[in-house]
């Protein structure tokens, strides 16, 4: 099966020359970090993580994500969903690689992170996250490949993949959580300690996930023979619409909280994100322009959504994923890990801007994923169509 | 602790993994410290972390006279020196990759939940030393993934700099920023040839880069029954002792005098306490 990602046009070549390239530059960032250290970057004694631990929150939520379309086809039987679970699933396989790269790119020595599983320490949440993270990436590379290859020999998949697809699904939930709960549970940092953190995550999750999904779709319509479906498509829509819509009104429910209360240290990150904290007469304010970008885009994106679906029109339901995407990327893969260091715990501001190596291999990272998404869908869509055929 | 309720801890944690003992496991997320400062002891000596073979019970704390340091113009300074160059804390010159293990604060700044109606201007001068709390219940020993930072038998909140994995989870769950990171290697000299530890102290290790590091209430000098440096340079300004020790000179004081700590909301019981 694995041959079936080796040829492909021209388009395909092409896309993965290039993700190549832009990994090729990650890999040469990151030797220059490796030699360096942790300095190479932007980040600071106060604000001590940055673009690498945002990525990794906001994935783990991508991963989360494809829940929303493995669940309905396995659970509920909904048959329309049978050609874009196999894309939930390997969603989920290119979005966890994604976050094991990030957490290794962050560590100060990385070849002493298998001390995480020589020194087991359960009440770390970061351990939890590790075995999370591991199972899930696990369970969805075996659900995924065992379902295609059925598919791929013509019969149905064998019974004794189900409970690991069943487990899959509360797993996913599992991953989100526990990744809130790596911010939620340190008592000084009054912005991360919300019990609606965990909540906030799965909405947006379940938002940006599907979102990320549906972009591909529409991008794969054009390129290939591989559609997804008018019912598919249409159901997705009411998915990411309610899930968007859920994250929007945590995010309201945490800005009554704080400004109704009235308590400064819930009040102070807020200020900063969206209008800037003035400290020893210097406003601060770099993450303002891109919060509201944010609010402004999601709350656009959600009507926009359900209009696209009203007038069936693929061009608009891009725009308003895209659209969605962004905003629940700015939201959450840098609003919410970078505010949580503004102010620090001495009520003082220290900015973090990352710097260009950080953020080549961030988008190193980000083109792995991608390449290995690629190469997963590439196997996929072809086994489908060639089945089809 | 005795070594078998460390060893059921540890297979508490084991039964967690498997998914088997919920409510162990439970009990285990609770008592988080509990276990960490057993597993971590043990590790310390092993690890050259230069743990002081205390005695069960204990809980080392500072009572620090602000007054005296206001009164004292450069107390504090010395009190950082005597620190700084005993433990190898390099300076790199930038606030960036700053590394400190005791500094000096302004009130407002180390007290932010403290009320300082019309007496601004007055406690605005005040030096305030801050420096690890050292807490009975710290939240950076709750956060770290590997036992790297534990709590000591004598109630210090420890750093073994060879497990560390350089996560920064530390940092982030400290509620009183007294962590830092080697954002870059401490043994190295800067663009025009000066080293960042002007002169190394062979008795003590210097750090690598990429690991977290913050004061260790001078472990290595209580080991060898001295003061900690910075309480030996304040010359009275500070009053170093177990807490828990009935006849010990800072139970005396703190039952004397009136006293705060930074943030006792947030239920991290900090051993530090400022006489204002």
């Amino acid at each position: 099966m694995l041959e079936k990602a080796l040829k492909g046009s021209l388009l395909y070549k092409g896309w993965m020359a290039f993700l190549l390239l832009l990994i090729g530059v990650g890999v040469l960032c990151y030797g220059q970090q490796y030699q360096y250290g942790l300095g190479y970057t932007g980040m600071s004694r106060d604000v001590s993580w940055g673009l690498y631990i945002s990525q990794f929150t906001f994935l783990v939520g991508v991963a989360a994500g494809g829940l929303m379309l493995v669940l309905p086809y396995y659970i509920h039987d909904y048959k329309a969903f049978g050609r874009i679970t196999i894309l939930g699933e390997f969603m989920a396989i290119g979005a966890v690689a994604m976050c094991l790269m990030f957490i290794l790119a962050d560590l100060g020595q990385p070849i002493r992170a298998l001390n995480v599983m020589l020194h087991p320490t359960p009440n770390s949440m970061l351990f939890w996250d590790m075995i999370v993270l591991n199972v899930y990436l696990i369970l969805n590379v075996l659900c995924g490949w065992v379902v295609l290859h059925s598919h791929y020999k013509g019969v149905k998949y064998p019974k004794w993949i189900k409970p690991f697809i069943y487990l899959s699904i509360p797993w996913a939930i599992s991953i989100h959580t526990v990744t809130a709960f790596l911010y939620c549970g340190l008592p000084g940092r009054h912005f991360w300690l919300t019990a609606i953190l965990a909540p906030r995550f799965l909405a947006s999750a379940f938002a940006a996930g599907p979102s990320l999904l549906m972009i591909i779709a529409m991008v794969l319509k054009r390129t290939t023979k591989f559609d997804i479906g008018r019912t598919a498509q249409d159901k997705l829509v009411t998915i990411i619409g309610y899930a968007a819509m859920l994250n929007f009104f945590f995010v309201a429910c945490e800005v009554f909280v704080a400004y109704y209360s009235n308590l400064p240290g819930h009040m102070h990150t807020l200020d900063y994100l969206f209008f800037g904290l003035e400290h020893d007469g210097h406003v601060y304010n770099n993450l303002v322009p891109f919060m509201r970008f944010s609010m402004a885009a999601g709350l656009i994106a959600i009507p926009l959504l359900f209009l696209s679906r009203a007038k069936q029109c693929d061009g608009m339901l891009v725009a308003a994923c895209a659209l969605l995407f962004v905003s629940l990327w700015i939201d959450k893969g840098l609003g919410l890990v970078l505010g949580g260091f503004v102010p620090n715990m001495m009520n003082q501001v220290t900015e973090y801007y990352p710097s260009l190596g950080e953020i080549c291999i961030t988008i190193g990272v980000w083109s792995a994923g991608f390449f290995i998404l690629s190469l997963l869908y590439k196997i996929a869509i072809t086994v489908t169509l060639e089945n089809e055929a | 602790m005795d070594s078998n309720r460390r060893k059921f801890l540890k297979l508490a944690g084991l039964g967690a993994i498997a998914g088997v003992a919920a409510p162990s496991a439970f009990n285990s997320l609770l008592k988080g410290e509990a276990i960490a400062s057993s597993g971590g002891h043990a590790e310390s000596a092993g690890h050259g972390g230069h743990a002081a073979a205390a005695p069960t019970g204990k809980q080392y704390g500072l009572v620090i006279d602000v007054k005296q340091f206001a009164d004292t113009p450069g107390l504090g300074e010395h009190c950082i020196r005597a620190c700084h160059s005993l433990h190898n804390v390099p300076d790199f010159g930038n606030k960036k990759d700053e590394i400190k293990w005791i500094w000096i604060e302004k009130y407002e700044n180390a007290f932010p939940e403290h009320s300082n109606y019309k007496r601004n201007a007055d406690l605005h001068k005040m030096p305030i030393v801050t420096l690890c709390n050292h807490c009975s219940k710290p939240p950076c020993v709750r956060a770290c993934p590997t036992k790297a930072t534990f709590k000591n038998k004598d109630g210090i909140v420890m750093m073994d700099f060879h497990r560390c994995i350089g996560c920064r989870f530390c940092m982030a769950a400290c509620p009183y920023g007294a962590r830092s990171f080697n954002w870059r290697d401490p043994r190295g000299k800067n663009e025009i040839g000066k080293p960042f530890i002007s002169r190394i102290n062979p008795d003590f290790p210097t750090r690598t880069r990429g690991v977290v590091e913050k004061c260790n209430f001078c472990s290595e000098r209580l080991a060898k029954g001295l003061q900690p440096a910075c309480v030996e340079a304040a010359g009275g300004a500070m009053i170093f002792g177990d807490l828990n020790d009935p006849g010990s000179e800072i139970n005396k004081v703190l039952s004397e005098k009136f006293t705060i700590q930074r943030k006792p909301s947030l239920g991290t019981n900090p051993s530090l306490f400022y006489i204002l």
